[in-house]
């Protein structure tokens, strides 16, 4: 009889059951989630295209036609490419002092970043009502200037870019403080400058995290309704972004229209999940190839 | 931490500039409007009875939603951590749909599937259950949109806690409900609680979701923050500065908390608790 292989000297002894482990407690904690998360996360997903489809692809189709669509799809596309840049770029710094450097008030700076997320977006709105309406602190000097931005395009950009500015800096920060400075120093000392090592150093090994949350930024703005209700004015044709364009066809009793438009932002919502499953996996392999945290 | 690296006023000036022109300034902006309504006037609004019942709805409904969202959050953690079983890694992408899908989008999907002929509105109506326009609704809402942050706050800590432990009390005899209620609800506990807090705060605010499956009648499925956005569009600037500024004092509030919660949790760790 040949004799049973030796264990490695590394390998754990064999596991008792753990808690849960038990077939009945794994089969019933398994089944009762996947249950609720079918009811209360897929089916949503699903009604989103059942609707859309309800009256087949030729009346799903038209919905796209109207002008006041077209308009708001290129709307949302024109202040996705101007929000998401910015707020990357903002990103990259924050978490180039932060994860970089020590200061007095370091960690006040990290909740300042973090705060938009705890703010609700409706308050980001008149927030920014406030100081750019015609009653605002900027108000007076807007009109005697003739300068626009409550309830047209600018303003929309600065809601997005306050909803939105916490994305990427929060994908960077931990992630570099966890990779260290020693590239960074190590390249200093080999003569580089701060920009050389930002371009080939740092963002190389944060590529994708840095992607990750652009997509995320990118999906946020895209669907941002909150905040951009308030300051937009919600005039058609001139400031409907996409979701605002979903409550309008909505209110108008135009259902599949509504629907037809919200399976635009199901699926930037549906590509941006495959990104980060992807990215992880990316990132996964580079770890055990590298032995260096990734995203 | 270091000299040597470049870099440090221009990216530190680049931040602060920003946060202040972003962020700072108008939520100041807000703030001032709050403060030149007077003590008086604020106290006037806040009392008034649409908006005190805005507020109750607002906090009971997403008391509800995070109650739900504690107890689906945690076994949703669990399975993602102690399982392995077929179809697990699109269940873990699924977590995070509703941090992907705009709210907007959510809310219509809710109120196609809670509709008197939706998917789940037909069946539940035939056993007296109401949805579409009614508190649970809101709730309904409120817990789908803040789904991913009991998850995603519990995950790590379930991962990263040693079995040794949990093996050393099943060996002296625990009970598995012994050993989760003394060892290992314990140990995850200041996450989730951090998780149910953002969750909260994330709810009390929330918007978009709600306004299209609530029905959005006053003193009855009137939340919060739809209140103030109403407040906006009739031009009654006080009263909309008065309650977004403490819908803004409540956010501080459990931010406050989450901090809170997580200096515990290190002082738990730095005595090697």
């Amino acid at each position: 009889m040949a004799r049973e292989p030796l264990p490695p000297a590394n390998a754990h002894p064999p596991r008792r059951i753990r808690v849960g482990d038990g077939p009945l407690a794994r089969f019933l904690l398994i089944g009762t989630v996947l249950l609720v998360t079918a009811l209360v996360l897929v089916a949503p997903l699903l009604a989103i295209f059942a609707e859309a489809f309800r009256h087949g692809m030729g009346a799903y189709a038209a919905s796209f036609a109207a002008p006041d669509t077209q308009y708001a799809i290129g709307l949302t596309l024109f202040t996705a490419l101007i929000v998401v840049p910015i707020n990357v770029g903002f990103g990259i710094a924050a978490a180039w002092c932060i994860a970089k450097f020590r200061f007095t008030g370091r960690n006040l700076l990290v909740a300042l970043v973090e705060l938009p997320f705890s703010i609700s977006p409706i308050i980001a709105g008149v927030a920014y009502l406030f100081v750019y309406g015609a009653q605002g602190l900027l108000g007076p000097w807007l009109a005697e200037h003739d300068i626009k931005i409550m309830f047209a395009v600018p303003a929309i950009i600065l809601a997005s870019l306050f909803v939105t500015a916490p994305f990427v800096a929060r994908e960077l920060i931990p992630l570099m403080i966890a990779q260290g400075s020693e590239e960074e120093e190590a390249a200093v000392t080999l003569g580089a400058g701060g920009w050389r090592i930002l371009r080939l150093v740092t963002l190389p090994n944060v590529r994708f995290a840095l992607l990750y949350g652009a997509a995320l930024c990118n999906a946020r703005v895209m669907g941002e309704f909150g905040a951009v209700s308030v300051v937009a004015g919600n005039i058609r044709g001139q400031t409907n972004t996409l979701p605002l364009q979903i409550e309008l066809l909505y209110q108008d009793n135009n259902a599949v229209a509504a629907f037809a438009v919200a399976t635009l932002l199901t699926l930037v919502a549906l590509v941006t999940l495959v990104a980060k499953a992807i990215i992880e996996r990316l990132d996964a392999a580079r770890v055990k190839a590298q032995g260096k945290p990734g995203h | 931490m270091n000299r040597v690296i470049p870099g440090l006023p221009l990216s530190l000036g680049i931040t602060v500039l920003y946060l202040s022109l972003i962020v700072l300034l108008p939520l100041g902006a807000l703030v001032w409007q709050a403060l030149d309504v007077g003590w008086e006037r604020y106290l006037a609004i806040m009392s008034g009875a649409r908006t005190m019942a805005a507020f109750r709805i607002t906090l009971s409904t997403a008391a509800l939603a995070t109650l739900f969202n504690c107890i689906y959050g945690l076994a949703l953690a669990w399975v993602l951590v102690r399982y392995e079983f077929p179809g697990k890694r699109y269940l873990d992408a699924l977590v995070d749909v509703p941090f992907a899908l705009p709210t907007a989008v959510a809310g219509l999907a809710l109120s196609a599937l809670f509709a008197k002929n939706g998917w789940f509105g037909g069946p539940l109506a035939q056993i007296g259950i109401e949805v579409a326009y009614t508190p649970l609704g809101i709730a309904m809402a409120m817990a789908f949109t803040s789904i991913p942050f009991v998850v995603r706050t519990v995950q790590p800590v379930l991962e990263d806690l040693a079995a040794d432990v949990e093996e050393a009390a099943a060996t002296l005899g625990a009970s598995d409900l012994r050993i989760f209620a003394r060892i290992i609800f314990p140990a995850i506990l200041p996450a989730f609680l951090t998780g149910a807090s953002l969750g909260f705060a994330r709810s009390l605010g929330e918007f978009g979701a709600i306004i299209f499956i609530a029905g959005n009648l006053p003193l009855k499925t009137e939340v919060v923050s739809l209140l103030t956005f109403i407040r906006i569009e009739e031009y009654d600037y006080p009263a909309a500065a008065a309650i977004a500024a403490t819908l803004l004092g409540f956010a501080f509030v459990m931010l406050f908390l989450v901090n809170m919660i997580q200096l515990w949790q290190q002082r738990r760790i730095g005595t090697g608790d």
